[in-house]
């Protein structure tokens, strides 16, 4: 057992020993979610604010589930529909939240390190829902689980992620877990979105598609990030789909247990076929179920360690 | 160094656990509804030696299924998050008498959040406890219906018990702190 930590904020700081424990914990509350009662009262009277300072559906909805069957009390706070847009800081937004004994924060925010600012001033835990273009740690652990569960290892793996790497905190995080744990990683993608500087994460990067997903084990798709992009780094979405995309042609030079990945959302005709998405080699699904285990892991271990030590009886 | 002294060797274990089977047998007449329970770690080694001796006595084998409390205990902000192992319940336990199993019972709490995450899996028709050691010290009033030996301890005293550990026999020891 190796966790110690009152805060998830990224995946660098991480030992491959903790993200290990996380993987771990997260297959015992992967089989709570498949029992007919899925709640347990590990965090009964803990309460937890989802802070979503930057629009979230799936994220956020993962979290909130995650959260109620732990049994944790919920507040979501959202940028539409909060002081923020009426000029308040972070700070005092966050320390009218912690005034209100919130235990755990959990945030989305557009800028990064805005997570780990937040971990500076307050004394709740604060797990790190996406950051910017920095990390997105919870996304790291599922996608880590997900290949672990089917792979049954990760050590050796090669891990091909494909897409808008300069914009995605999906690939950060992905890259450094995934590394960390023992995989090859190889980015492919337009050269305008996969700078060669990220060779300095201890990946290959390559701009030819199949060279790319010939040996490849996992293809991790990323989406466009649209809006993101102050402007246009490809000629058009249809030549990014022809050059990068994957279709029946590319799918079938592949290894044929490869397994196809994609954080969501999905654009249909863009990054992958319509028919691949739904094929069997497809665990997008799969991935949606695991965050919920994931993320209710997380939040178990980050509740722990905060008081003397006691000889359990 | 801590000093610690032999309480059972792997013969009085296996004594122990040969006359508990018996006593199941005896609570239990028909032993169709009796399930096993063991709960993580220490209790499953010792539910599934509990359910060999049952199939010798009734000459048909009994359900065994493991149980982690880890979720439903009550001190998890006062120490660091445990390890949680997997729980695996095979068969429906409504209507069933499940005999909880464990190594140690000390405080009870562990009995109590097993209670609880039993609730989650159905509703026994009774649950019954067995234990291999019984070291006193209860913060709850939980007694055990089955007791492999009954052992009294100072609250700072370690009891530690290895049942098929690998590389290591099995016996039980009383560390001295």
């Amino acid at each position: 057992m190796s966790w110690n930590r009152k805060h998830l904020l990224d995946i660098q700081s991480l030992s491959p020993e903790e993200i290990i424990t996380v993987l771990d914990t997260a297959r015992a509350f992967k089989a709570v979610g498949e029992r007919a009662i899925k709640k347990v009262p590990a965090l009964r009277g803990k309460t937890v604010v989802n802070l979503f300072v930057e629009p979230s559906t799936r994220t956020r909805i993962s979290f909130e589930l995650s959260e109620q069957r732990l049994s944790a009390d919920i507040i979501n706070f959202t940028a539409e529909a909060s002081s923020l847009k009426k000029g308040e800081t972070l700070k005092d937004t966050a320390r009218n939240l912690e005034a209100l004994n919130a235990d755990f924060i959990v945030i989305r925010h557009s800028a990064s390190g805005a997570p780990h600012f937040l971990a500076r001033v307050i004394n709740a835990s604060v797990i790190n829902a996406g950051d910017g273009a920095h990390e997105h740690p919870t996304q790291a652990l599922l996608d880590a689980f997900t290949i672990r569960e089917r792979k049954g290892r990760i050590q050796g793996l090669n891990v091909t992620i494909l897409g808008d790497i300069l914009y995605s905190r999906v690939a950060r995080s992905d890259i450094w877990a995934l590394t960390k744990l023992g995989a090859k990683v190889t980015l492919c993608g337009p050269p305008t979105l996969v700078p060669r500087e990220f060779e300095k994460m201890g990946c290959h990067v390559t701009y030819d598609v199949e060279d790319a997903i010939r040996d490849a084990d996992i293809i991790n798709l990323l989406r466009i990030q649209h809006e993101r992009q102050r402007k246009t780094m490809f000629p058009s979405l249809g030549e990014y789909s022809s050059f990068f995309g994957l279709n029946k042609a590319r799918l079938a030079k592949t290894k044929p247990d490869m397994l196809i990945m994609h954080p969501g959302p999905i654009n249909r005709g863009v990054e992958i076929d319509s028919q691949i998405a739904d094929c069997a080699r497809s665990v997008i699904l799969e991935q949606v179920t695991n965050g919920l285990a994931v993320r209710m892991a997380v939040l178990f271990l980050v509740n722990g360690g905060k008081g003397p030590q006691e000889v359990a009886g | 160094m801590a000093d610690s002294s032999l309480i059972l060797n792997a013969a009085a274990i296996q004594r122990a656990l040969i006359r508990i089977a018996h006593e199941i047998a005896e609570r239990n007449e028909s032993g169709q509804e009796v399930v096993l329970v063991g709960i993580q770690r220490g209790g499953v080694a010792i539910a599934e030696r509990l359910a060999a001796a049952l199939k010798e006595i009734w000459g048909f084998p009994v359900p065994i299924g493991k149980l982690d409390v880890t979720m439903h205990r009550d001190d998890l902000d006062r120490r660091l998050a445990p390890d949680v192992q997997p729980t695996v319940i095979p068969f429906d336990i409504t209507s069933k008498t499940v005999v909880l199993v464990d190594d140690v019972l000390f405080k009870g709490r562990t009995t109590r959040a097993a209670m609880d995450a039993l609730n989650d899996f159905g509703r026994p028709r009774r649950i019954q406890l067995a234990v291999l050691v019984d070291r006193g010290h209860r913060e709850l009033p939980i007694k055990a219906d089955f007791v492999g030996k009954n052992l009294p301890t100072s609250p700072t005293e370690n009891v530690l018990v290895y049942l098929e550990e690998p590389g290591r026999q099995d016996e039980v020891l009383l560390e001295k702190p």
